[in-house]
Formats: structure tokens, sequence, C-alpha cells
């Protein structure tokens, strides 16, 4: 092999199906699905190399939103999750679920797949037997009424949201789905939830194409930055596992933050919300809905946002940290007038999101600097609107996202924030419209008016997803949509 | 003969496997994730060599100089290869037009040579090492600089009948329009992949995921300089095809194959997504222009069209493609008097190829929008419309050939009409959209007729081989490929049936050109027709042996078998396959290509957000034509499958290359799985309601079958025509409105369309001009803004221009080449 040895202590390991397997010589860079392939479990697929298609979903054993003790099953795309970020942990694929012969031996999601037509050609089949495991495990699946994206069996169809075929139209892979019964008394994997996930372990893979270091605790990564100045903090790996893929980024430290428990906190004061940089944002979902704390843009944002495969996955810190021009949390959190905490090896200093973008791409974080939390002050405003415009409904990339929280009172706007993405450079705040609603009274004159104004908003672009006339024609939509759902919603 | 191959077998006490639902002969290893694609087998094989391709950054560049000297100092790289490496024939397709290593670039991705390393990153690494000078060239990105430019390519065939001046002159109405629409990326979840290697004896086995392995072998063959029986090509299954692995896959196959053929070690090309779509070859976009006439009634009398495909840089199935086209833009309609001219642009992008459909659903976009824009116009509902215009018996196509049950196209539609509740819902789509404002529903029935066999007579043949072994297990192989569209368990269970045994005595080898040779591409849907008449051919022959062998005892099966091998009586067979009654002389466009049509119906239903133009498909309803279905379970699956398939390629799918001025001029914008959006669960039709059409045997077919691959695909015009009635219900007042909706109709296409409606002027002099206005020519010819940007640009098409002449289709020149007789033919022609 070209390229060297790879030194690790202790050595990687990982959980595959119940086998304990050395990482071997793996790279720093090496995504989990090219280090599963090349143990020969080829199950796992590569369909895109950038989380957009789940080709390659694995499951892997993660503690479970609602209480830590247990562990859930969660679906993530091998593609974008480093192999060296697996060291410790569990990890299940198609091949472990079931096995082809005999009948009996696939597994009730196998099952339901074959037998409904749910693959025809099979490339995609087993990332989406994956992510259908995940849901058939989750512990607060319980029947009840049907809908058309909630079988009566409990099913999310949003689970499969990360999962593309090409083949059958989706009809019987949705029939499957809602076919399932619950695990039986004997199920391993049911019953390995019930017990706790393999905890984080530190991590350290020196290789000439550079270091994979996973700290054991905040203070130890804030030291490796301070003596990494080049160092890229990774956590969900859904941006950094594009940049690795697609565009051949092999930076020569990584510092994995994801584990931190320093970053994974979530409190709820009378005053803030907040929010530790690395939950993904499949458990602040979650762990929001065990809270009386109402987040609204937010949670208008998290269910759209993406994937289920992403969210499983993806962190506030990391969709602020590579701060996108698009990244749909950002515009919600604007209208939320959301602040970041900063923390480096000096102490924390807290920073309006209105003020933390600087340019493309760009932000006030210094080096050194981490996102530790997003902070959010309750009490939320009483009006609020999030519009994404995409092409597609489930798992697609915003060509514009419109963000709306406005205070109404005695029919006057007292308050208004407007969060905009993929108008400009950066995230931005529409001021101009702000300014424009503060103090009118919230009527049709108003918002015709005001509409006006944030049409004008931002300087967007043509790109493949929108004109920039369609761009700036939504900015002009999202006021009179709002006050039309302000009047349907009473 | 044909009466026999549609028959089932006589006797009760035989099992008969057609027309069971069965799943995917493969399901179980599918969800399983052990069921092996060619790329799977490299962890499999020791020593493999990665291809890495150093590319084109330019979309049409001399290579004035190839330095690969510098990727040799990279560490794990083995070998570049470039064309003074080739020992036979530098191309890499059937035309002789597509150099596998380029002196000149030809679209933004083209590869000019390729890096073998020990790993894909040392390839990768190699390739950003290896130098390459350009010289720019002039380029053409959009059909539109093509058409400007007069830059066209292959034969320019025109399908003609009756007299369409003189019609278009007596005609009660007469309309014109010009639509730009876009083609289509496979984004088979597979991408291309091939893995060779050379045995003992220096020949070369190539495993490839195509859906031509005879032509892989051939090329392959013709690059290494080899004849055909030094080289094997085996595809194990596709991770889905589409047309996009018919012609795409051999230049892949011929790099690994040369690679190993000078490394002595096995080679592996797999293309990454990006690499894929911009490398490989698309469904073709088209401009079309015409000119239609109607009757008081609403009766076609005329239509006059040029349509005008964007081939890309080289033929490869352009001009079949075109003549698929010109052959389906009647679609389901009686068209008296037509003149259909077709001509390929050349453009500096990837190379146009197959795609499920193959020019079809371009060629009934046309009619299908012509009726959706002019039904406002001539005061009728489209559904009206439509229906007034379907064949009857005894009529024929434009280029001669009987329409065979057309009969079948009225009571397809009735039956759905009634079992959609169609009436009922109109009007609850009308009261609904009364009430409200923003929100605005559309409901709309289309029609499919979509012949059935290849264009091109002579590749309609199949073989196949059936061995009996002496414990009465049955093997058997065809020519065809599997990509998922069952084609292997229809087989399976045409073999069973033929021979009477129960279908898990039936196993099915991977298809391998040392096991069928010379096939056909696994295409025109003709995949069991022709493959499952060959299998049926095999086993009749083996089974007349058997009966020779049994005399009359009844002797059980597995005993049968044992007594005629003890007989000395052959337990295996060859099957052959040619399709009876084709004739088709592509030089004057007539003939009768297709054995048979299949039809089908679909209604749509569809709803828009005012605010963004974004919709949902609240239901859709099929009626389809599967003849009697061999396998339910998977035709059922074909016709979804292939319906949310093209409601993609309508709505969401939205290519886009960089037509500006600018440094990535030519590059595709849209060339991953986050810029590229395939429908997914979202896009699913909420109800989807599917049955296949009854009493509708095939005589003729295996099986009294049907073909079902591509039609279906077109089914999904159901989902533009809802979209354009729901955009005309934002007119004010609710008067019938001409919508012009971009294709694909993405959901800004979708906002433009309805802002149209809302500003629409409901003076019957204002929506019926003579002749277009300056304004409207000015959006006939892309502004220089438009130009700049991405490409197809979502633009509304032309509006309709009502009268004579209106706008006038571009005539060829007297000396426009017609298409060769042999224009599909592989090898020279």
């Amino acid at each position: 092999m070209d390229g060297g040895p790879a030194t690790a202590e202790g050595g990687v390991t990982i959980s595959v199906n119940g086998r304990s397997l050395p990482l071997g010589d793996a790279r720093p860079h090496t995504s989990a699905l090219d280090w599963l392939r090349a143990q020969g479990l080829t199950g796992a697929k590569e369909g895109c190399a950038e989380g957009e298609c789940g080709a390659c979903a694995v499951l892997v054993a993660r503690p479970d939103p609602h209480d830590a003790g247990t562990t859930r099953w969660t679906a993530v795309n091998a593609c974008l999750v480093l192999a060296v970020a697996l060291d410790g942990q569990e990890v299940v694929t198609a091949e472990g679920l079931g096995s082809p012969t005999p009948v009996e031996r696939l597994h009730p999601v196998q099952h339901e797949m074959a037998v409904r037509g749910g693959s025809q050609c099979g490339y995609c089949t087993p990332g989406f037997v994956c992510s259908m495991a995940a849901e058939f495990y989750r512990p607060d699946r319980v029947p009840g009424e049907a809908s058309d994206e909630v079988g009566p069996n409990g099913f999310d169809l949003h689970a499969l949201s990360g999962n593309l075929c090409r083949c059958t139209g989706y009809r019987p892979i949705r029939d499957a789905a809602f076919a399932l019964g619950s695990p039986d008394a004997d199920d391993v994997l049911a019953a390995r939830s019930d017990t706790p996930p393999p905890a984080p372990v530190g991590t350290r893979l020196t290789h000439p194409d550079g270091v994979f270091v996973r700290p054991r605790s905040l203070a130890e990564a804030l030291e490796l930055l301070v003596e990494h100045p080049d160092a890229v903090p990774v956590a969900g790996c859904t941006d950094h596992g594009v940049e690795v893929n697609l565009r051949g980024l092999r930076p020569s430290y990584v510092v994995a933050l994801d584990r931190l428990p320093e970053l994974r906190g979530l409190v709820v004061t009378d005053d803030v919300v907040e929010l530790g940089a690395a939950l993904t944002l499949t458990e602040i979902e979650a762990r929001l809905s065990d809270t009386d704390a109402e987040v609204p843009l937010l949670s208008a944002v998290l269910p759209q946002f993406a994937s289920r495969l992403i969210r499983n996955a993806a962190t506030l810190g990391g969709n602020l940290g590579t701060a996108s021009p698009i990244g749909d949390t950002a515009p919600a959190l604007l209208a939320l007038d959301a602040t970041l905490v900063l923390v480096s090896v000096d102490g924390e200093r807290e920073v309006p999101l209105a003020s933390y973008f600087t340019g493309y791409r760009e932000t006030l974080r210094k080096p050194g600097e981490l996102i530790r939390a997003v902070r959010v002050p309750r009490p939320p405003a009483g009006l609020t609107g999030f519009h994404k415009i995409a092409k597609r409904r489930f798992d697609d990339i915003s060509g514009v996202a419109v963000a709306l929280a406005l205070d109404v009172t005695g029919g006057v706007v007292t308050r208004a924030r407007i969060g905009l993405g993929g108008v400009a450079a950066t995230p931005l705040r529409a001021l101009a419209t702000e300014e424009a609603l503060t103090g009118r009274h919230w009527d049709a004159d108003t918002v015709a008016f005001a509409a006006r104004v944030l049409a004008d908003e931002g300087t967007p672009i043509d790109d493949q997803r929108a004109s920039a006339a369609y761009r700036s024609a939504m900015l002009g939509q999202a006021l009179p949509r709002l006050w039309h759902e302000s009047r349907e919603s009473r | 003969m044909s009466t026999d191959l549609s028959r089932l077998p006589d006797g009760s006490h035989d099992p008969v496997s057609v027309g069971l639902d069965v799943p995917h002969e493969s399901a179980a290893l599918h969800v399983t994730g052990t069921a092996l694609y060619t790329d799977d087998l490299v962890p499999r094989t020791h020593g493999v060599l990665h291809a890495h391709p150093v590319t084109s950054p330019h979309a049409h560049a001399r290579v004035t100089d190839l330095r690969p000297e510098p990727a040799y100092g990279v560490p794990g790289v083995v070998r570049v290869l470039t064309g003074a490496d080739v020992p036979g024939v530098n191309d890499a397709g059937v035309k002789h037009d597509e150099p596998l290593f380029p002196h000149e670039v030809m679209f933004h991705g083209h590869a000019v040579c390729w890096v073998l390393g020990e790993t894909l990153e040392a390839a990768r690494r190699g390739a950003l090492a290896v130098e390459v000078d350009y010289e720019p060239l002039p380029s053409l990105v959009t059909v539109t600089e093509a058409i400007a430019a007069d830059s066209y390519q292959g034969g320019r065939p025109t399908l003609a009948r009756g007299d369409v001046e003189s019609a278009l002159a007596d005609a009660a109405h007469v309309f014109s329009g010009r639509i730009d629409f876009a083609g289509q990326e496979h984004f088979y979840l597979e991408t291309h992949c091939s893995l060779a290697h050379l045995d003992e004896a220096g020949q070369v086995f190539v495993q490839s995921s195509t859906q031509h392995p005879t032509e892989t072998q051939e090329i392959v063959a013709h690059v290494l300089g080899l004849a055909s029986h030094e080289v094997t090509v085996q595809c194990l299954r596709m991770g889905g095809g589409f047309g996009g692995k018919e012609m795409q896959p051999h230049g892949f196959a011929a790099v690994a194959a040369l690679g190993a053929r000078l490394t002595g070690r096995p080679v592996r090309v797999r293309l990454t997504r990006q690499q894929d779509m911009a490398m490989s070859g698309k469904r073709h976009g088209f401009d079309a222009q015409w000119r239609a006439g109607f009757d008081d009634s609403g009766r076609l009398v005329a239509l006059d069209a040029t349509l005008t495909s964007d081939g890309g840089w080289s033929l490869d199935l352009s001009e079949p493609v075109l003549a698929r086209a010109l052959c389906h833009v009647d679609n389901a309609y009686w068209i008296p008097h037509l003149r259909l001219h077709g001509r390929v642009a050349r453009t500096h992008k990837t190379s146009q190829t197959a795609f499920r459909g193959f020019g079809g659903p371009q060629g009934m976009l046309v009619i299908e929008d012509v009726l959706g824009r002019c039904a406002p116009l001539l005061g009728l509902e489209p559904r009206e419309l439509r229906r007034r215009n379907f064949y009857a018996d005894g009529q024929e196509t434009p280029y001669g050939q009987p329409v065979r049950h057309a009969s079948r196209i009225t009571a397809a539609w009735d039956q759905l009409v009634e079992r959609a509740d169609v009436a009922a819902r109109e009007a609850e789509v009308a009261a609904f959209n009364a009430a409200h404002e923003h929100t605005k529903r559309g409901l709309a029935l289309t029609p499919v007729k979509f012949g059935i066999s290849f264009n091109f007579t002579a590749f309609n043949q199949a073989g196949a081989l059936v061995h009996v072994y002496k414990d009465g297990s049955v093997l058997i192989n065809h020519g065809g490929t599997e990509m998922g569209q069952g084609l292997h368990t229809k087989m399976l269970q045409v073999a069973a049936t033929a021979l009477g045994v129960p279908l898990d005595r039936v196993r099915l080898a991977p298809t391998r050109t040392d096991k069928v040779p010379n096939t056909s591409a696994t295409a025109a849907s003709s995949g069991a027709d022709l493959n499952g008449a060959a299998i049926k051919h095999a086993c009749e022959q083996v089974l007349a042996r058997l009966r020779d062998v049994d005399a009359g005892r009844g002797l059980p099966w597995d005993e049968l078998v044992r007594t005629a091998y003890f007989s000395r009586v052959p337990l295996w067979a060859a099957g052959f396959y040619a399709t009876e009654g084709l004739h088709w002389d592509s030089t004057i466009m007539r003939g009768h290509p297709f054995k048979y049509f299949a039809y089908g119906v679909a209604a749509a239903e569809m709803e828009v957000d005012g605010f963004t133009g974004a919709y949902r498909t609240r239901r859709v309803d099929i009626v389809h034509d599967v003849g009697d279905s061999l396998s339910p379970l998977i035709d059922l699956g074909q016709i979804e499958g292939g319906f949310v398939q093209g409601a993609g390629w309508l709505t969401l799918e939205d290519l886009r290359w960089d037509a500006s001025s600018g440094p990535g001029r030519g590059r595709l914008t849209t060339s991953s799985a986050s810029t590229y959006k395939l429908p997914s669960f979202s896009e699913m039709p909420e109800v989807l309601h599917v049955s296949l059409l009854e009493r509708a045997h095939e005589d003729g077919v295996v099986y009294g079958s049907k073909a079902v691959g591509e039609p279906p695909l077109m089914l999904a015009f159901s989902v533009r025509e809802a979209l354009r009635a729901a955009c005309a219900a934002f007119a004010p007042a609710g008067r019938p409105v001409s919508v012009d909706l971009a294709s694909p109709a993405t959901p800004e296409a979708v906002f433009w369309a309805l802002q149209q409606a809302r500003g629409a002027c409901t003076s019957e002099a204002e929506q019926a001009r003579n002749e277009p206005s300056e304004a409207e020519q000015a959006r006939n010819e892309p502004s220089e803004a438009e130009q700049a940007r991405n490409e197809p640009s979502t633009k509304p098409p032309a509006p309709v221009v009502q009268g004579s002449p209106g706008l006038v289709p571009d005539q060829p020149p007297p000396d426009a080449p017609a298409l060769h007789p042999t224009s599909e033919e592989v090898g020279e022609p």
C-alpha cells in the first residue's frame, strides 16, 4: 500500500455485526463505507458519496435521545462518517440484520421489502433496509392513527427521507414499512437497545496523510486547537465528508467533537434555551419534545432539514461552523435572535448570531475557538413562519429560506425579526423589512408595503437551484403567505 | 407459430408459473446486501488496480501536449493509459466518432487519459499530477446556439403524410408554438463500473455493468485489436440501467481491459457519481417548433413540426432516438396530414443516448403540449379534446403501420374515467379552486400508445440456452441482462411454464457473451418478448425429445429426464427467436417497425401552492396494458416506477449546463445528487391506483404478454397536464387560459406559469393575436441575460400564436441527408 503505515494508540477496532474488526490500513479520511466494503461487507453501496441517496446507510448504536442509558439503533450515511470515528462503536449492516437463506432468517424488515416488491435493481435496498430497521426499533414508535406520512404501525415515513430509489416509485417500500409489526421477544437488536451504548473512546490515528484525534474532553480539544491552528474540528461530518469525498479535502489534522459531553447539553431556563453544539438535530428534536420549551421556528426547520439520515449526524455547531449561506438553521436562529457561545482556552464569549457571519463561509469565530452552544431567548415571538423553497419537499437544499418572527400587540407589530438564507453570501437579517414592519398595524396594507421591501433584500444570484428573479419573488411572497397563514389558522 | 407462442401449455396438471405474483428472483439477496454488483467483486479479487480519469476543463479544446510523467512520481501510481497504448482502434463507439483517448476534447469532463494506481487515492492523485495543455476552441453549449450555427450531425429524416400546407390553409383553427424541453440524467443508483482481467491464455474477461454485453465485447475487442472470441463480457446484474448502460459502458470497459492487458493485473474502472454525470450521456433534450390545425369540432387536421434533439458531441444513438421520437409524435391521436422534420444538433456536451422511451417520450411531449396549450383556445376541455382525437380501428400511423387494437385506447380511457371517478372529482376540483385563492388543483388524463420492437429490424432477435441436468434440475441462460426490471424473474417463469416444472427447479445463470453470442441490447422494452420466446423455443426442443422418450407413458419429470439420459437423448438446447412481420425503411421513414403497441392511460390530480409554485401529487390512477401479465408484481413495479421516473423528468429533474462565456462554460452544474433532484418519497402520489387492462391478451407474443419497461414512463404526462390545469385555475374569473409551462415544470417554472395565468388578459382579442408581438419574438430568442444563465432556463415556452402563418417551423435544406438505412447498426455503416 502506498502512503505508509498508520499508527493508533491501542489500535482502532469497530464492532460490525457482532464481530470486532481492526481498522487495518484505513487512513484518517477513509469513510466507514469504503472501510466496510474493503472488509468484504459490500452490502452498503456508494450511490453519491455525499449523503443524498442513503444507499450506504448502516446502523450505529447511539445513546437514546430520551434516555442515554439505553441504545438507539441510529441509521447514518456510512459515506460521510469517517471509519476511524467509529472506534469502539457498534455497527450493523444489511448483512448483519438477516440472511437470504433459509427465508426464516430474513429480518422482518427484509422480509417485507422482499415479498412486496420493495426491491427492483436492489442497489439502494440495503440502505433502505437499514433506515427502515432503525425506525422498526424506535422505542417510541407506537401504533395509532395513520396519515400520509405515518403508518398505522406508527412508522414515520420521514425515517426514509434520505433514501433514494430510482426503480420502484416508492409505493411498495411504503407498504413494506407500514406493514411492519413490533420486534419479537427474542430479537437480539431490540434486546441490545435496553442496555447502554458503547461509550465514546479517545482515539488518535497518525498517518502520513494526516492525524485524527478524538479528545476525551473539551479542555483537551481546545488545547489541540491551540497546538494545531490548522486543525479541522468535525462533528457529524455531514459537510466534512462531502468535502473529503467530492472535493479531495485531505486535512492534516482532524479533531472530532461530536461526543464531547460539554457540547451535548440541553438546558431550558425561564429566559433561554441552550442547545449544545454537538447534539445531533435528531437529538434536539427529541430532547426539546421532552421539555415544555417551545422553539417555534426551529421546530419547523428540523423536520425539513435534509433527511433523517443527515439529522442523525448533523449538529448545530457544524451547520453554523461551516457558515453555509443556505444552511437552514441559520435563518431560523437569526429570526429567533439566537446567540452563540464560543469557547477557547481563554474562556467563553457570547456573540449574537446576527453579527457572526462576516462573509462567504467566513465568521468571526477565531482560530482556536469552538461553538459550544446556541442560546435562544425565551419567550419566542407570537407569530412565526418558516418557508423553505426547494424543488423537493423531503431531503433538499433550499433555494431560498425565510424565517419570520413577529410580535403583534394590539394589532401593531412591536418587533420583527426576519432571517434569510440563499439570497446572499451569508445568511442575513432582513433589516429594512424589519424596520418597515415595526410600529405598523398588522394588516393587508402593511403586508403589501413590507413585502415590496423584503423582495429587494439580499443580493440573490442565478444558480442551478433557482433564478435570482425567483429568489426575489419568493422573498416578496413571504409576508403575504404569513399573513394568509395567520388568518387561516385563526 | 405465432399462436403457439402466445398460448399456455395444454393440460391442467402442469404447474403454470407465468401469471403468478412472484417477488424478484434476487429479492432475498437484495435485502440482505448479498446480491453482488460489479464493484462488489473488487474486494473479492486479488491485486486490483484502480483507474481515475484526467478530464477536460474545457467544453471544446485541442490537446496540444500531454505529459503523464509527473504522475509516476506519485506513490502508488502504476501506469498512465494514453492513446499511444491502444493496440487496436482508438474508439469507444459504434460509429467511429468517439475516440477513447481524444486529441480534441469535445465536452467539459471529457477524459483525456486514465491513471492506474494501487489504490483509488493513488490514481486520483496521479491524475491531478498529469499535465495537459489545451488550446481552447469555440463551443456550442445550447441547442439554440447549435441551431443558430447550423451545427447538426447525422441524418435529417422527414416523416410525412398527406398535404400539410393545404390542410393548414383550410383548417378552421391554426396555432403555432415552440418549446425547448430538457433531457434527463439516468441516475441509476449504481454508476458505471467495469472490472477486467486476463485469463491464463491471455483472453480478456470483463465484468461490466452493461445492458449490451455483446457490444461491450465488440468495443473491447476492437480497442485491443482482438477478435471477439478472445473477449468475454459478463454482467451479473446492474443497479439500474434505464438505457444509460446500452452504449455508454463500452469505453469504460475498454479502459479497464486495456489496463489489464498492459499491466497483467485486474483493473477496475468505477465512476463516482460526479464523474458519471459529467462524462456519460443522458436523455436528449429537444427543441420543437410546431403549427397545428384543427377543425371546428377540435379534430386535428394537420401538424407541421420540426424537432431538434440535442445530441451532444457524437452521434451515439441519436439517430434512432430521433426516429422513434418522430414515430411517437402522434401518440394516440389520428393526424391525417402531417410533416415532421427531425435533426440532431451537435453540441459540446456529453453524447446523449438511450433513456427509457428512447425518444418516444420526447415525441409525445410535443403533441401533448400542443393539445394542452390549444384546448383552451378551442374552447374545449383538454380531456374532451384528447378523446376526440384518438385513433380508431382501421387507421394507420403516419409511417404506415395499422394501429392494431386502437379501440383499446378509448376503452382504457373510459374505464379509467369511471374507475377514478373523474367526473365527480372534476367538480370537486372546481369547487376547491373556487374556495381557495392561494391553492389550486388540477386534474388531467393523458394516454400512451408506444410501439414495441427495435425500429431497426435486425435487432429483433434473441438466443437462449436451456440445460436440463440428469437430476431434473434446469439451468437457463439468455442474452438479456437484469437491471432491476425483473427480466430474469420472468424468464424463470417462462422456462418453468414451458417445461411444466415447478419454478424452484429452474435456475438462471448470469448473462455472458460466451454462453449466448451476438445478442441485442436489453432495451426497447423487448427483453421479455425476445428472450422469453427464445427460451420457450429451447424448452420446446427439449420437451419434444422428452415426449418421444415418454412415448405416452406419462413418466414423472425426474424419471423421464433420467430415462432420456440413458437413452442418449440430448437434454439441452439452444433457442432462437426472430420477431416476425417487421420491416422498416428509415430512409423514407415508412414500414411496419413495431410488433404491436402498448397502451395506457393515467389520471393525475395535482395541488399547486400559489405563493411558491410548489406542488403535491394528490392522486394518480392508471390503467395499463401489459397483455396477459407474465408476472403481475414485476409488471406493477415497472408501471409505478416508470410513472414516477417520468414524473421526475417532467417536474424536478433539471439538468443545467453553464452556458455563460466564463471559464466554466460547458460544465454540467447539476452533476451531483445534491444539485440534481430525483423524486423522493415526498413526490410519491398520496393515493395511487394501478390496474392492468383486462382482456388484453396479445396474440403472437410469449404467453400473450406485452412489453412493460418503457411505456409507463409516458403516463407521467398526466402530471404535467394536471399542473398546467392547476396553473390555469389561477387566472382571474376562472376563464380558460392557455398556459405555457416549461419542462421540467419545477416549482419555479410552475410559479412563473401561474403568475402568467394570474396576469392573463381574458379578452379574446388579446388571446388570439395573429402575429407574434415583438415581445414574444424576443422571448423566442433568448436574451443575453438568459444566455448567460445555466441552460435550459426555466423560462416559459413561447406563447401559442393563433392563426396562420404564425410561427413556421424551420424547413430542411433540399440536400438534407436522410437517415442511413442502417443508421442503428453496429459497426461500419
